[in-house]
């Protein structure tokens, strides 16, 4: 089928998300929508599908004008998507989550299970995709989910689907998998619709490429384009794809990690037996797919964790069973993963989110009392230091874009005597520009003498910045590789795969 | 990189590695119930006999009154709670470091039984009127259980059990005495309670106010509404609230079994609609279209979204629902047991049944046991009152609520409440 969008245009208040887009994606064709994060891919895929209305325009399927009022309505009209965020309910099963919506029933609307499992396998088997219909969402691997997804758009015979950052939770293996998968749909007939910021992954697959930025179609590139040429019609200017940094000039083992465990509150190891040392001014990149044990390790140095066994030093000092107080006073500056949800308070300003972990004493505390003046100064000094763009220090913090949000976490965490940084994923969502202020940053940290530790599922952002690399798999570190270990074999040990990454 | 490696992540499901955690929590809680055991049989012993009666003077099939000797058997037993907890110790010591549910369960029968042994010293507990007090008890917990299962499977949090019981039981007090006709005071009720949801679904789904507060103001909203028209209309026309009650249809055959039957099947057709209730509710959450649809706006609302169920539609009509079947529970006060509307009568009812789903995790089964399970602690509660019990009647009082914390903090633990539970769906 021959999707069209015609002149989409959708406005939140004042700002408008797309500016008369127009798409044409023809059957057996992957087309790439490159751009980066905020520039309104999702909202115009979301438009499509019936979650959003448009303000004008048309979209058009075989020449014909459709009104979707909803997601059904896309759905019955031969869309599927399959979202970043998977749309799956983690405690049904493959097959429930397959029918849900358009169930088969026999007699007063009792679920014809047995129907739903045959049709998972037959779809599942058609591709070669070996997922067990009776298996409980939840307890799948993330790679394995995504394919539930693409069989519950198969199920109701799509034939334009959608893919929404795809690869963003994926091993490097389980992504080239669902470029072959995207490829065999593709000779299949069906359209497809891939929207990425990745552009190794763009000009793998793609046979036509449309670049947006700012809610605008800037135009079209062909696959054979350079990165450097992508990137910078993506972000508008010429980019840095890689940034310079001096080799490292690591000092004593600053930070000792031994024998790590963290066990979650349904009794499960989160984190298993995990040993690494970090050295005084070098970065040690902790690499692997989101849901691996990374977030429970950076939460356990800070003293989150409360059912946490083994050790952590930091020249010495112990820090497990340290409160998180004693642990920040021990100068430990974090970078938590979900700026929004942990780094910052929405509804403060600038100036008082920067002063967040430092409520106890002088400066910016003096027998109780805000020390307003100071705290005036110190935020605008951070303001121009970190490149802030907000009106003032009183803006509040949940009306910055994430770029900026971003910075008023990192001047806050930089702006302490630190002994040790920890950033989870310090750039997810950032837009390329402040990406690239982002790595400057941690890497000044690195060379002045601070022991570094990246947490990022981003392989780019891991290989930028590492000098060694620390490979999470299911709770336990896979291995501890040099920085300029080739790519493919860190996909393999994301994986689990011990053999061959000896370090 | 055109070729595609063989897939190096299984696509088995993840099984995490459990880390062995002890819990001391069942031993220590049954070492103190072995130690009150044991101040029972030789602290505080109780000499004499005592009867079990096992059938009441109608029952077709006559079993001998169950006699034991009072001392003796304290004894006797509290040696095996004490080994029980024992046991338990056991398990979390050198075995897999969690006692299992089934040492709970026996553990709790035979401190029962000793208990109720030491109480009734040269007296005689009636079984069967004990387990006709549990049912009678339970209807109205395992109704408003279902209707709060059904609510909050769909992601509407519904504390107003406790005014949607009270309103069923006021509309079907006045609805019956004007018709004269408990069928149809049985769907006033249903209609009344639906009404009270009517209300938390528009607040908690359409103007997005918390489901919480709704509920409650609900609760003291229906209070305050019946008690004055109980005073102001009802004690002054007393005929207004004097409905026709179900008559008792015994089913033949299943209500002569010994104990049980007249129990379970010498009852009015509210007990029967209960039993099919608990049925239809289980099968239908976990079989049927309806069951699914719902338990998936209930667990992720943007997911059932997505693929064409109307979120808020399918939570509003699921609320009324849920409603309906509570009413039923708020019928039997009036149209079977009490027999006409009395101020407040549902007295926290509604509050226990609440305690019921979480007790019984959102299962319809399991809610409906730990209805069972508060009923019994109710009404024990009021047996112990009549044949005179040592223990003083104000700690008798708080029997049931005490077994509620304990089944509900202590037993339950972690139990995992449907993940869209209390949170409105906002569609961007």
């Amino acid at each position: 089928m021959k999707l069209e969008l015609r002149g989409i245009t959708k406005r939140f208040g004042a700002l408008v998300a797309n500016d008369h887009i127009d798409l044409t994606v023809e059957p057996g064709e992957i087309h790439c929508l490159l751009g980066e994060n905020g520039a309104g891919k999702s909202t115009l895929m979301n438009v499509l599908y019936g979650l959003y209305q448009a303000d004008e325009g048309e979209i058009l399927l075989d020449d014909e004008v459709q009104h979707f009022a909803g997601p059904g309505d896309a759905m019955k009209s031969g869309i599927g998507m399959v979202h970043q965020h998977f749309m799956l309910v983690p405690v049904f099963t493959v097959a429930e989550n397959v029918m849900l919506g358009h169930e088969q029933t026999r007699g007063p609307g009792v679920l014809d299970l047995a129907a739903a499992r045959a049709r998972v396998r037959e779809i599942s088997d058609r591709f070669g995709f070996d997922v067990d219909p009776d298996a409980i969402v939840e307890e799948l691997p993330v790679g394995v989910q995504q394919r539930v997804e693409i069989i519950k758009a198969l199920s109701r015979d799509a034939q334009v689907l959608v893919f929404d950052e795809p690869t963003a939770v994926l091993t490097p293996q389980e992504t080239d998998e669902l470029m072959a998968i995207m490829r065999q749909l593709k000779e299949a007939g069906t359209a497809i619709v891939f929207i990425t910021h990745k552009l190794r992954e763009v000009r793998e697959v793609a046979d036509r490429i449309t670049v947006i930025r700012l809610g605008k179609v800037v135009g079209e590139a062909s696959p054979q384009a350079t990165n450097t040429e992508l990137a910078s019609m993506m972000v508008g200017r010429a980019v840095e794809l890689t940034i310079s940094k001096a080799p490292a000039d690591p000092g004593a083992d600053a930070f000792v990690v031994s024998e790590l465990s963290v066990v979650d509150p349904r009794d499960q190891y989160v984190v298993k037996d995990v040993s690494f040392t970090v050295r005084a001014g070098e970065i040690l990149a902790i690499a692997g797919v989101q849901g691996n044990g990374q977030t429970e390790l950076t939460e356990a140095i800070l003293g989150l964790q409360p059912r946490t066994s083994g050790s952590i030093t930091l020249d010495g000092v112990e820090l497990v069973g340290k409160s998180v107080r004693r642990v920040l006073d021990a100068g430990v500056g974090f970078v938590p993963e979900d700026r929004q949800e942990d780094g910052l308070v929405a509804e403060f300003t600038i100036a008082e989110n920067l002063m967040l972990d430092r409520s106890v004493g002088e400066p910016f505390v003096k027998v109780g009392t805000l020390q307003l003046r100071e705290l005036a100064d110190f935020a605008q000094e951070k303001l121009e230091e970190f490149d802030i763009r907000a009106q003032g220090i009183d803006t509040h913090a949940g009306r910055l874009s994430g770029g900026n949000q971003q910075k008023v976490v990192l001047a806050r965490e930089l702006s302490r005597e630190l002994r040790l940084f920890v950033a989870s994923q310090p750039t997810r969502g950032l837009d390329v520009g402040s990406i690239e202020f982002v790595h400057t940053r941690i890497v000044q940290a690195r060379d002045a003498g601070i022991p570094v530790i990246v947490v990022s599922t981003e392989l780019d952002e891991v290989v930028a910045l590492a000098d060694r690399i620390a490979v999470m798999y299911r709770g336990g570190i896979v291995g501890i590789v040099p920085g300029d270990t080739p790519r493919d074999v860190l996909g393999l040990m994301m994986a689990g795969e011990t053999t061959g990454a000896a370090a | 990189m055109t070729t595609t490696a063989p897939a190096p992540a299984a696509s088995a499901p993840i099984v995490h590695e459990k880390a062995l955690v002890r819990s001391w929590k069942t031993p220590i809680i049954l070492g103190v119930f072995a130690l009150v055991a044991l101040l029972m049989a030789f602290v505080f012993p109780n000499s004499g006999e005592t009867t079990f009666t096992l059938s009441t003077t109608v029952d077709a099939i006559q079993l001998a009154p169950l006699v034991v000797p009072t001392q003796i058997t304290v004894i006797v037993v509290a040696v095996l709670l004490v080994l029980a907890a024992l046991g338990a110790v056991a398990f979390v010591r050198f075995g897999p470091g969690r006692a299992p549910l089934w040492i709970s369960v026996v553990f709790a029968v035979l401190f029962l039984f000793a208990f109720l042994t030491w109480v009734a010293a040269d007296k005689n507990i009636p079984v069967p009127g004990m387990l006709v007090g549990t049912l009678a008890l339970s209807v109205p917990l395992i109704f408003g259980a279902l209707g709060g299962v059904i609510s909050e499977r769909g992601g509407v949090v519904n504390i107003a059990i406790e005014g949607q019981l009270l309103f069923g039981a006021f509309s079907a007090a006045i609805i019956g005495s004007i018709t004269g006709q408990p069928v149809i005071a049985l769907i006033a009720a249903m209609v009344g309670a639906m009404l009270v949801s009517f209300v938390l679904a528009a607040f908690s789904i359409k103007y997005l106010v918390d489901q919480v507060i709704v509920g409650v103001v609900l609760n003291v909203l229906v209070v305050g509404l019946t008690s004055f028209f109980y005073s102001k209309v009802l004690t002054s026309d007393p005929s207004l609230n004097s409905p026709v009650k179900f008559p008792i249809w015994p089913i033949p055959g299943l209500s002569e079994i010994p104990i049980l039957g007249p129990v379970l099947f010498r009852q009015t057709v509210i007990v029967y609609i209960m039993y099919i209730a608990v049925f239809l509710v289980w099968f239908g959450l976990f079989k049927t279209r309806w069951g699914l649809r719902l338990r998936a706006v209930g667990e992720h609302p943007q997911a059932a979204d997505t693929v064409g169920i109307n979120v808020n539609r399918t939570r509003f009509w699921n609320v009324a629902l849920a409603g309906a079947v509570v009413g039923i529970g708020g019928a039997y006060y009036t149209l079977d047991v009490v027999g006409q509307f009395g101020k407040e009568m549902t007295n926290g009812a509604g509050f226990i049944a609440l305690a019921a789903v979480i007790f019984g995790r959102w299962d319809p089964i399991r809610a409906t046991l730990a209805g069972l399970l508060f009923g019994f602690a109710t009404n024990l509660q009021s047996v112990l009152g009549i044949i005179g019990s040592p223990v003083p009647s104000d700690f008798m009082l708080m029997l049931p609520y005490v077994v509620t914390i304990f089944a509900v903090a202590g037993l339950v633990g972690v139990s995992r409440a449907p993940a869209a539970d209390g949170t409105p769906y906002i569609k961007s």
